[in-house]
């Protein structure tokens, strides 16, 4: 018999019932809620009389609409009344259900999947889920974490369990060493860009090989973070002693004995050498470039020293069709050089890149730069109030602001602009965010998905420029 | 929830690939606290040429007259033809939520996203996925003929077209189940209880620390 995948550990060892239909409940450790998604849960709680399962398996905080400035005021400096009852609305639930929330002025609070491996609220070996796609983000500990509708957040809540099918499984193997500039960004990028965004449909993928291995937790967290965006709703890496030793001393971490106990447990949180997948597929680390996309779906990409595609050469006809109306969209020629996008803003953030060592890497590249004047804005947003703290310990709030980047609170922000910030009409914007469909910074903006580096990069030039001809 | 057994109606052609679901209900909408309301706007961007904001009169607004819900013809559609990867991104209910408040029973495509496919079948709406060179069929005979409505039977699992063609499709029993039978499923869940309770019973005896001690960490 063949040996395990990662994911069949994971799914045997929370499998608590195998149904004859072919479907399975599946065992929840870790749950963690906003205020976009849960509101309709919560009350559907109320309305059937359910009280949540299990308090300590949640974890809450309020992220897609708070504000970026001004937030000693906290819920109050929330200008838009809609937004502000959505997060008081988020307050009063895990007040009543007894649910432990990071408030709006916390130092605590944060994007959700910045703060959960911050706090230690994931661990290796559990099962995570939250309202929210990019929930993936915690599969490079080891973890089966994929996103749910609200309706699941309601049944994860009330039974603290979901109904699930079983995926196939998925290997993507990034072999040898990653160039020089190269990140995470890149990396997941070129995969997207190499399968499609339904590549990873109806899988659980596992990313594995050199490269991957050679990354930082934070490098990881990127990549799987953008699992979605290839189709899949969960991505996931092994746990190696980098994971152990990200784990180390965080507050929901196991300590002492238990900590040893737990150490034993995660070792066992790899593919065995005898797994099968259903699925390979392999990219050279040293082939890939750093990736800007220039449509308006994740898989639209290219290296920063290509062009932006002609749909005449495309042979399928439903993609052409696509290639066109994004070309249309994004006011972009055929052929042209991805160097010659011309940027209006930079939006360096995001559950994808907003943590210690994205920040770190976009600060290096402007440090002692100035921003260009053709832009119209340039913003670095932490994931975190504990990203901010300690960016500022190290100085790179110093770096950016001197830079001409603005310097903000932390927040999902233009990423998905349900907060005040986002794109204008028309305007180009170079993101670290994880989505470029129509519409998602703003109505009629366009945004460019790139690494922290290539953000810095472009805001120093106002265009798009290969950031390793900046590197010394 | 609604159920959902057989359904016969109008065929709207929506000839996009990999819609997503910010296109499908955007952001400023998902400031809502409901689950109702949002079919008003359902693809929003791509309904009317202004910018939507929450909480405004949509009859008033202007229409994008080549957008394919504001055709005469599909008004009243209830069954959405669509392309590849329909439903990809962002895991929001929101985006079910409008398109069976707009009226929709039933969305034919040859690949949904899975996290939109699964929040389908929790509101009452069945993806049906058919191979694409079906698919086109249906869209070249839905765009020539108005008034095309196509009949689901979920029992069958087919789906008939007006000249009597009939195609089947794959559902997992349990989502078929439930759908057919409006379940609440987080009940049916809750008949395991004590199965729950015993797994986790062991999960604290072989992972104890998965289960903080102290809620006010």
């Amino acid at each position: 018999m063949a040996g395990k995948t990662l994911y069949d550990k994971l799914w045997d060892d929370h499998l608590v019932k195998q149904r004859d239909d072919g479907s399975a409940l599946i065992y929840i450790d870790r749950h963690l809620l906003h205020e976009v998604t849960s509101p309709q849960a919560f009350e559907g709680l109320r309305l059937a009389g359910r009280k949540p399962w299990r308090l300590d398996a949640n974890l809450a905080t309020p992220d897609h609409n708070v504000p970026t400035t001004d937030r000693a005021r906290g819920v109050e400096g929330i200008v838009d009344p809609v937004s502000r009852i959505q997060v008081e609305t988020l307050d009063k639930n895990c007040d009543e259900f007894g649910i432990l929330e990071f408030k709006i002025k916390d130092q605590r609070q944060g994007i959700v999947h910045v703060i959960g491996p911050e706090q230690g609220a994931t661990l290796p070996g559990m099962s995570i889920v939250c309202g929210d796609s990019h929930t993936s983000t915690h599969g490079a500990f080891g973890c089966l974490a994929h996103g749910i509708g609200t309706s699941e957040v309601e049944h994860v809540l009330a039974t603290q369990c979901l109904v699930q099918q079983k995926m196939k499984n998925m290997l993507v193997k990034v072999n040898g060493k990653l160039g020089p500039g190269v990140t995470g960004k890149d990396v997941v990028l070129a995969i997207i860009g190499k399968i499609g965004t339904a590549g990873g449909t109806g899988h659980a993928i596992e990313f594995g090989g050199e490269a991957i291995r050679n990354l930082s937790m934070e490098a990881r967290m990127t990549i799987c973070n953008m699992s979605i965006e290839a189709g899949a709703r969960v991505g996931m890496v092994a746990v190696d002693q980098t994971t152990i030793d990200y784990v180390k001393d965080r507050p929901f971490a196991p300590k002492g004995e238990m900590r040893n106990r737990a150490i034993e447990y995660w070792k066992t949180l790899h593919s065995d050498d005898d797994a099968v997948f259903d699925k390979v597929v392999e990219l050279e680390g040293s082939e890939i470039m750093p990736q800007v996309s220039w449509g308006t779906s994740p898989e639209m990409v290219a290296g920063v020293g290509g062009h932006v595609p002609d749909p005449e050469a495309e042979a399928d006809p439903i993609k052409r069709e696509g290639i066109v109306r994004a070309l249309k969209y994004m006011g972009l020629k055929p052929n042209m050089p991805i160097t010659e996008i011309k940027l209006d803003r930079v939006f360096i953030g995001s559950c994808t890149n907003s943590r210690i060592e994205d920040l770190r890497e976009a600060a290096a590249v402007v440090k002692g730069r100035k921003v260009s004047p053709l832009l119209k804005q340039a913003m670095v947003v932490p994931g975190s109030g504990l990203v901010k703290v300690q960016a500022e310990q190290e100085g790179l709030d110093r770096i950016f602001l001197e830079a001409g980047l603005e310097w903000r609170d932390p927040g999902c922000s233009m990423c998905l602009a349900m907060n005040a910030d986002k794109l204008g009409q028309g305007e180009h914007c170079a993101s670290t965010s994880n989505r470029n469909f129509e519409g998602r910074q703003g109505f009629g903006g366009r945004t460019h998905l790139v690494s922290p580096a290539m953000a810095a990069a472009a805001a120093i030039n106002g265009h798009f420029v290969d950031v390793r001809e900046m590197m010394n | 929830m609604r159920a959902l057994k057989q359904h016969k109606g109008i065929v709207a052609p929506m000839d996009r690939s990999n819609v997503d679901t910010d296109m499908i209900i955007p952001k400023q909408f998902l400031k809502s606290i409901k689950r109702t309301g949002f079919g008003p706007n359902l693809f929003d961007e791509l309904r009317y040429l202004d910018e939507g904001k929450p909480d405004q009169d949509s009859s008033q607004r202007p229409i994008n007259p080549d957008f394919v819900l504001n055709q005469d013809r599909y008004k009243n559609a209830s069954v959405l033809l669509a392309r590849r990867n329909f439903g990809c991104g962002s895991s929001r209910e929101h985006a079910p939520w409008a398109l069976e408040d707009f009226g929709f029973r039933v969305i034919i495509a040859p690949s949904f996203a899975d996290i939109f496919y699964n929040n389908c079948f929790k509101n009452g709406l069945l993806p049906i996925v058919l191979e694409e060179q079906i698919v086109d069929q249906l869209f070249q005979e839905a765009e020539a003929e108005e008034g095309y409505q196509l009949a689901i039977d979920l029992e069958a699992k087919t789906v008939t077209t007006p000249s009597g063609e009939t195609f089947g499709f794959e559902v997992d029993d349990f989502r078929r189940h439930c759908l057919l039978n409006g379940l609440d499923d987080i009940g049916v869940t809750l008949e395991d209880a004590g199965v729950i309770k015993a797994y986790e019973a062991s999960r604290r005896e072989t992972a104890p620390w998965l289960f903080s001690a102290d809620q006010n960490l």
